[in-house]
């Protein structure tokens, strides 16, 4: 067995926390990871497993129990992702983005029907939610957006569109931001079926093909006026979910890393070269050694800031840099596992250039790496530097 | 109807085994323990007999506090509520013993546990209590069903399968194919902190055993290969050498 926690962070964790990351790691070698090769090649989003995910209970761990949620603390949900990312980061994209970017907005800004109506049946995984913020033309910057709507008395008109959206074409619900008539920021819940909004897939990925990616496009969609989020006003609404969803991520990435890891010092001990297995080689032993390193500061970096979270008190540029650090380290490490592994690290044998070309879009979406860089920097100068 | 599984806590089974003072103990270091694989396939069937039929599951481990995370997931995977007799789990004629004791003051109708546990492998306990308790005890059990107050099971035997029924109470030793293992959800999870766990002391039995002396199985040996055409000298090797003829 190898002891991918080398600084037993297991002991930092309570039973309950333990059981949870055994749980979802037994779900994850037996539902995930058996399959996930099959539907990459194929880039096919596994759609049964959204059920899968819901009967295990990974959809909005942390809400209460009274709106199906699992009553879990943030280190929980940090480990759900890890473990489901050692299976393959688009189905902890969905796990991201149906927890912190669907659920989590309806319950924190959600009138109490909202809540009643969509929450329950989002953690069964009956309902499979998208976030709508990113624009074609605003990325990084999304103070910049251009969907709108007005208020036309008995509805919403929404016009505009939203792009690279994780789970919009086969999403049922699309939590969407956009302006009201005085340029203000707010949260709309739009139900697939409404006239006028479509979700054109986004093909030819290399990168997140377990996903289905896609856009949101909104030409006259008359929204009723019960869809509109009650408690979200302004930028600050989406930005919490995404601190939530980047806290998830920063876990998920040494998932992945983990994953790459184990491979390479399997495939280390048993292939053969020069007579003997490679992994008696100084510098492959070099890459392993400074893989369990990096992956081990990325484990202590986020346990701490999931007692930080836990205590309401991580802030915003903490979560960018643990999910700037880790998603780098965890780039990293699959492209040196990709090495220890030669050729055969290229062939869908071995899960390590999936994982690598998967966190090349970890990478960027939740705040591009060197986004997270000036958020950072902002903190430590007062002065933002993307402004 | 009341079920009891008795689960037992077990080092995983990738595990390295490796042994402390003076080899009379296992060494727990770094060990990671799991319930019996065997005690999860008894348990899984007895969940989804309590869906079909109504009734509760207790667990029972007996066993020391560093068990309880095992009998904490068990309760996440569906169990009612669970005892845990305070000791150490030294020989089966102890453990049959307690869980006999236990079974006395509760009328279950059913017992389950795994054929066998994974650390010691006697896989004579089901016996031994069905035996204290008078009532019937069967293994090893792949399928199980019942209807009303029977039950309708099949056992491995040699050669093949022997279907049979028999009236409740019974005890079982169970194995796979019997249910699928169950994976807990988040909600069992967080619902099994206030599930009730009651820890019980031992009752007085007397050692029926003693381990005196553990040790690891011989090294695997370098193969030999012997031409097809010289049978006579593997006929030799294997009367001298590995001593099996």
């Amino acid at each position: 067995m190898i002891n991918s926690d080398f600084y037993r962070i297991d002991e930092l964790l309570t039973d309950e926390q333990r059981l949870i990351q055994q749980t979802v790691r037994e779900f994850t070698d037996r539902e995930v990871k058996p399959i996930m090769e099959d539907y990459a090649q194929r880039a096919e989003f596994p759609r049964h497993l959204v059920r899968k995910f819901g009967e295990v209970g990974v959809f909005g761990s942390t809400l209460p129990a009274e709106y199906g949620g699992g009553g879990s603390d943030y280190i929980s949900y940090g480990l759900i992702c890890q473990e489901i990312e050692r299976g393959d980061s688009g189905m902890r994209s969905t796990v991201s983005v149906q927890s912190s970017l669907v659920m989590w907005p309806i319950y924190q800004f959600g009138s109490d029907e909202q809540k009643q109506k969509y929450l329950p049946r989002l953690a069964t995984g009956e309902l499979l939610g998208s976030f709508g913020l990113t624009e074609p033309d605003f990325g990084s910057n999304p103070a910049g957006m251009k969907t709108h709507f007005t208020d036309e008395g008995d509805y919403y008109l929404l016009n505009g569109s939203k792009m690279w959206i994780s789970n919009s074409p086969i999403a049922d619900l699309a939590v969407v931001w956009a302006r009201n008539e005085q340029g203000r920021v707010q949260g709309l819940l739009v139900e697939r079926g409404m006239e006028g909004f479509t979700t054109p897939e986004i093909h030819n990925k290399w990168s997140l093909r377990t996903s289905a990616t896609g856009e949101l496009v909104f030409d006259q969609v008359k929204v009723p006026k019960d869809n509109l989020l009650p408690h979200a006003m302004g930028l600050t609404a989406p930005l919490q979910c995404l601190d939530n969803a980047r806290y998830g991520i920063s876990w998920g990435a040494i998932g992945a890393a983990i994953d790459c890891y184990e491979t390479a010092v399997r495939y280390a001990g048993e292939r053969i070269q020069f007579d003997k297995p490679i992994g008696a080689f100084q510098l492959t032993q070099k890459k392993l050694a400074e893989m369990l390193t990096e992956i081990t500061k990325a484990q202590l970096l986020s346990w701490r800031l999931g007692v930080l979270k836990n205590e309401g008190r991580a802030t915003t540029a903490q979560i960018s840099m643990a999910k700037r650090n880790n998603v780098d380290m965890a780039l990293n490490i699959a492209r040196e596992a990709r090495q220890v592994l030669g050729g055969m690290g290229i062939t869908g044998e071995y899960p390590i250039m999936r994982h690598m070309m998967n966190l090349e879009s970890v990478i960027t979406y939740e705040g591009t790496h060197d986004i997270h860089l000036l958020i950072l920097g902002a903190d430590i100068t007062g002065i933002p530097a993307f402004k | 109807m009341k079920i009891l599984v008795c689960i037992t806590n077990v080092p995983d089974t990738t595990a390295k085994i490796t042994f402390a003072e003076s080899d009379t103990k296992l060494n727990k270091t770094g060990i990671q323990f799991i319930i019996g694989p065997y005690d999860d396939y008894a348990l899984a069937r007895a969940v989804e007999l309590k869906e079909q039929n109504g009734g509760t599951v207790t667990v029972l481990n007996v066993g020391e506090a560093e068990g309880e995370p095992q009998i904490r997931k068990a309760l996440a995977i569906g169990a009612d509520d669970a005892i845990r007799v305070n000791a150490e789990p030294t020989d089966s004629y102890f453990v049959a013993s307690q869980i006999a004791h236990i079974a006395q003051q509760n009328n279950y109708d059913l017992i389950l546990m795994g054929r066998e546990s994974i650390d010691f492998n006697s896989g004579v306990v089901h016996g031994l209590v069905g035996e204290m308790l008078g009532i019937p005890s069967f293994s090893p059990v792949m399928k199980l069903d019942i209807e009303g107050s029977t039950a309708k099971f099949a056992r491995e035997i040699d050669g093949g399968k022997e279907y049979m029924e028999a009236p409740l109470p019974l005890v079982f030793g169970c194995q796979e194919p019997i249910a699928d293992w169950k994976i807990p959800n988040m909600r069992g999870i967080m619902t099994a902190r206030t599930k009730p766990l009651q820890v019980v002391e031992p009752v007085a039995v007397d050692d029926m055993a003693i381990n005196e002396k553990y040790t690891q199985p011989a090294a695997k040996g370098e193969c030999k290969m012997i031409p097809v055409e010289d049978v006579e000298k593997l006929v030799t090797l294997l009367r001298t050498e590995a001593k099996v003829l």
